[in-house]
């Protein structure tokens, strides 16, 4: 779908990362696999043309990385039993291709690979300097066009450190009084 | 193309026992659609959206699916966090990882 | 293995002294020219939060602890989201017209033009930098590093 090669070369190398990262047993494994497909998404906002978001794909995938590590270093592999393996594996593959029946529909309605619709964005991009003084347009959006948006997501970003922090607590808890 | 990576992470959530695997399918799916926010918003010989000195405003690419992108991707971190806090302290209970085993709804 | 009781051996100490300083310096960096450059507040937090968790994993929980309590951490990131809301909401009571001209935009490429954006940096940095340091606290707390069983 795209004319750029390395654009094709990078999804083929993410996907290859993402089947050893389903597939393989070791946890371990699978984490670090993970994290080499952040590394190629962030090269692949680079190709796009989007620094902002590769940066924070970049450090924000460090983060997840840290934290899966942190969750898998002593807990044991349990076995992989396959109990009704077939009707399982049939019925997600039904599920799947229906999935992918309705998206192929839904994606015909959408423009061509490098002509998008950039009715609200012209906007943005021709009274961005004027109107705010920023030179980022990305950070001018997130943060004057469309602040909201960014409120809401310090709420999220707040709600769930609270989340984690009572999940959490309650674990200590009952490891004193043993 | 990133339709497959998101059927991926599709079979993984679907068909894996261990609650880490599951947890790894999840990143998949996000990583997936925030590639296809992305794709949308790309102009062909576009310029990154960003003004340098004395320049003029040409051909840039759509600066408004990057803006919802850099919020979904702080979102999933947040969501990834909550749900290994949840995964630790499921383990601290039941010592083991198997999701067919995890079905006692008590207290 | 050369270790302490706690963090890690002698290599990963010495390069943390020397790069634990730069990466602090590299996001309040990030964090102040959101609107010049790419980057903005979340990824300047992020990195900020990343360079005292790199001192906790490589030092061990105590070391961490003194340089900014778990307290301390609560009250800096409730402080940003605080912050955060205070500047919206000034907006809305101000007036609409007053929301951004109070801090003179000045010409495009200063350090302090674009009006309340580098606040508005400021304030999501300091809310999601102390808010990871916090679930960070939290989670290597019960533990350790997996070593002591």
């Amino acid at each position: 779908m795209g004319p750029l090669m390395e654009l094709q070369l990078l999804l083929l190398f993410m996907i290859f990362a993402a089947v050893v990262a389903v597939e393989v047993e070791d946890l371990l494994s699978s984490v670090i696999a993970v994290g080499a497909v952040g590394l190629g998404l962030s090269l692949v906002f680079l190709i796009l043309k989007a620094p902002d978001l590769a940066i924070t794909q970049l450090v924000v995938e460090i983060l997840c990385l840290i934290i899966l590590i942190r969750a898998t270093i002593k807990k044991d592999l349990p076995l992989l039993r396959d109990g009704r393996w077939l009707f399982n594996t049939t019925s997600t593959l039904v599920f799947i291709a229906l999935f992918l029946i309705f998206a192929y529909f839904a994606l015909k309605e959408l423009p061509g690979f490098g002509q998008p619709i950039m009715r609200v964005a012209k906007e943005y991009i021709n009274n961005g300097l004027g109107k705010t003084g920023a030179t980022n347009i990305v950070a001018s959006i997130i943060l004057d066009f469309r602040g909201y948006d960014t409120l809401g997501e310090a709420t999220i970003l707040f709600t769930a450190v609270m989340g984690v922090l009572a999940v959490i607590r309650s674990v200590g808890r009952i490891k004193d009084e043993k | 193309m990133c339709l497959v990576l998101f059927c991926i992470g599709l079979y993984c959530v679907l068909r894996k026992r261990n609650i880490i695997k599951i947890i790894i399918g999840l990143g998949i799916i996000e990583y997936a659609v925030n590639l296809f926010f992305v794709l949308i918003g790309y102009r062909t010989h576009g310029r990154a959206p960003i003004l340098a000195k004395d320049q003029q405003i040409l051909n840039m690419v759509d600066p408004l699916p990057q803006a919802l992108v850099l919020t979904s991707i702080v979102i999933g971190l947040a969501v990834t966090a909550l749900i290994v806090a949840i995964a630790i302290r499921i383990y601290e209970k039941y010592g083991t990882f198997d999701i067919t085993k995890i079905n006692r709804l008590k207290g | 293995m050369k270790n302490n009781k706690t963090g890690m051996t002698l290599i990963v100490k010495t390069i943390t002294r020397l790069t634990v300083g730069l990466i602090l310096l590299y996001g309040i960096y990030i964090v102040l020219h959101g609107h010049i450059s790419p980057g903005g507040g979340f990824a300047g937090g992020v990195i900020i939060a990343l360079s005292f968790i790199h001192l906790m994993l490589a030092f061990g929980r105590e070391t961490a602890l003194k340089k900014l309590s778990q307290t301390a951490a609560s009250v800096l990131e409730s402080l940003g989201a605080l912050m955060f809301l205070a500047i919206a909401l000034l907006g809305f009571l101000g007036g609409c017209l007053f929301f951004n001209f109070f801090l003179h935009k000045g010409k495009p490429f200063d350090l302090f033009s674009a009006g309340i954006i580098p606040l508005c940096n400021i304030a999501i940095s300091l809310e999601v930098g102390a808010g990871l340091f916090a679930i960070f606290a939290a989670l290597i707390l019960f533990k350790g590093l997996g070593k002591e069983e």
